[in-house]
């Protein structure tokens, strides 16, 4: 696989392992924040932990869209997808997010609801051309990988005349929330951890583009490496982290130039920029009210919009009392802190949504993480 | 993910390790046979710059060392 393949020979995965051991300086620790719910993945699939020296520390952030969407917003896509006349397209990590009361899309489904999986806004698009009796409603949740796919799905029907096409907009804004990171109230209350770098996110910068991240490095000195999702990609951005600490500079550098400019896809922007507009603030899972971090229709488009429509209202909704996501999607805390990981909560019957998706850091901990450090305990006994 | 054919409506057939999908090119422009791109949920983001992931290539095998 061109492009794919040559990004994780193991070979050279371990000289840049060497490299990044001979150049951090036993003095320190490193703490670096992997935004990207990808990155996540990538890391413990491809158990680059075991690669890094131990005063070297990945911390998993919140860019996992499933796992950030508040179980409010996920009652409100039930109710709504409990209406008769609704049929809810929806992204098939969704299915599984935990509701309220043990809801979930998928047990809505099981009980008569028409929800739909689909791989792409074109497919909803293509139901509510197919099927003009049903209102179609396409529950649109992402960073801003996804968003301008939604815009499409919009124009699109538009251009066919579709007056049975919807959605309910869930559509968040990484910058926003890296700077909640740093710096918000709640950081105060949950605590906070040592950041001292950035891997910024690969797809979402082919999006937006390097120049969004600059703010952090130079506001909050915090040096971000924009990285592709291989495994030598993340390694080369640990050491491009390392060399910036270990020489005092905190830059944007961009490691995946292959596929991100500066600037980013204009034609992209220019379109969500066409259709939607910032709100005041939205609740994360995890973050609470992010300010500026969520999107919503304009007026123009308000036609398109679900919660308009059929009068949405979302009622904030607590998670499970001793679920820890909120925790953990701040990297205050790692999954195996939390008294529910692999007891009650795996990927099966997750009870929190950092289990839901392959991205989420309890997932990826739950299929390869947890393996690791067992190996690691057996390692130390014998 | 490389791109077999251009089809009408700003659709594209692309191709990874024999695996073929019908995505959306209408977010990228000048779309050819032979580009590779980046794909998110049925959309090309992005064309990956072959030049630029050569230049990746060789720092990689050098092990970053600048």
């Amino acid at each position: 696989m061109k492009y794919v393949d040559e990004y994780r020979d193991g070979k050279i995965a371990r000289t840049l392992a060497a490299a990044i051991a001979a150049e951090v300086s036993p003095s320190l620790e490193y703490h670096f924040m992997e935004f990207c719910g990808g990155h996540t993945h990538a890391i413990s699939r491809y158990g680059l932990e075991d690669l890094l020296p131990p005063n070297v520390h990945m911390i998993h952030g919140p860019g996992c869209p499933v796992c950030v969407l508040p179980i409010g917003r996920i009652d409100t896509a039930i109710t709504l997808s409990r209406r008769p006349e609704v049929t809810l397209c929806t992204y098939g990590d969704l299915m599984r997010v935990p509701g309220s009361k043990g809801s979930s899309l998928m047990k809505a489904k099981a009980e008569g609801a028409d929800i739909r999986m689909v791989y792409s806004t074109l497919d909803a698009v293509r139901i509510a051309e197919a099927e003009p009796h049903r209102e179609v409603v396409f529950f649109a949740i992402g960073f801003e990988t996804t968003t301008p796919p939604t815009a499409l799905a919009i124009r699109f029907a538009r251009e066919k005349g579709l007056g049975n096409f919807t959605i309910f907009c869930n559509h968040v804004l990484t910058p926003a929330a890296v700077q909640n990171i740093l710096d918000s109230p709640d950081v105060k209350l949950l605590g906070t951890v040592k950041i001292d770098g950035f891997v910024g996110p690969a797809h979402v910068s082919t999006v937006i583009g390097a120049k969004p991240f600059r703010v952090f490095a130079k506001e909050f000195k915090k040096p971000v490496v924009v990285a592709g999702f291989e495994p030598l990609d993340v390694m080369q951005a640990i050491l491009m982290l390392v060399r910036q600490v270990n020489q005092g500079r905190h830059e944007v550098e961009n490691q995946y130039i292959r596929a991100v400019t500066e600037l980013g896809n204009a034609k992209a922007q220019a379109l969500v920029a066409e259709m939607f507009e910032v709100v005041v603030s939205f609740e994360w899972r995890g973050l609470g009210d992010v300010p500026d971090s969520a999107l919503r229709l304009r007026a123009a488009y308000e036609s398109f919009d679900a919660e308009k429509r059929f009068g949405l209202v979302s009622h904030p909704a607590k998670d499970n009392p001793a679920c820890e996501c909120g925790a953990i999607l701040r990297g205050v805390k790692r999954p195996r802190d939390c008294k529910l990981f692999g007891a009650v909560c795996t990927p099966d019957n997750p009870m929190g949504s950092c289990m839901v998706s392959s991205e989420g850091a309890c997932a990826a901990h739950w299929t390869y993480g947890r393996f690791r450090e067992k190996n690691a305990r057996v390692e130390a006994a014998a | 993910m490389r791109v077999t054919e251009v089809l009408p409506n700003e659709m594209a057939k692309v191709t990874l390790d024999g695996v073929s999908k019908i995505i959306s090119t209408a977010l990228i422009d000048d779309v050819a046979v032979g580009d590779y791109i980046v794909l998110h949920v049925g959309y090309a983001l992005a064309k990956i710059d072959p030049e630029e992931a050569e230049r990746t290539l060789e720092m990689l095998a050098s092990a970053g060392v600048a």
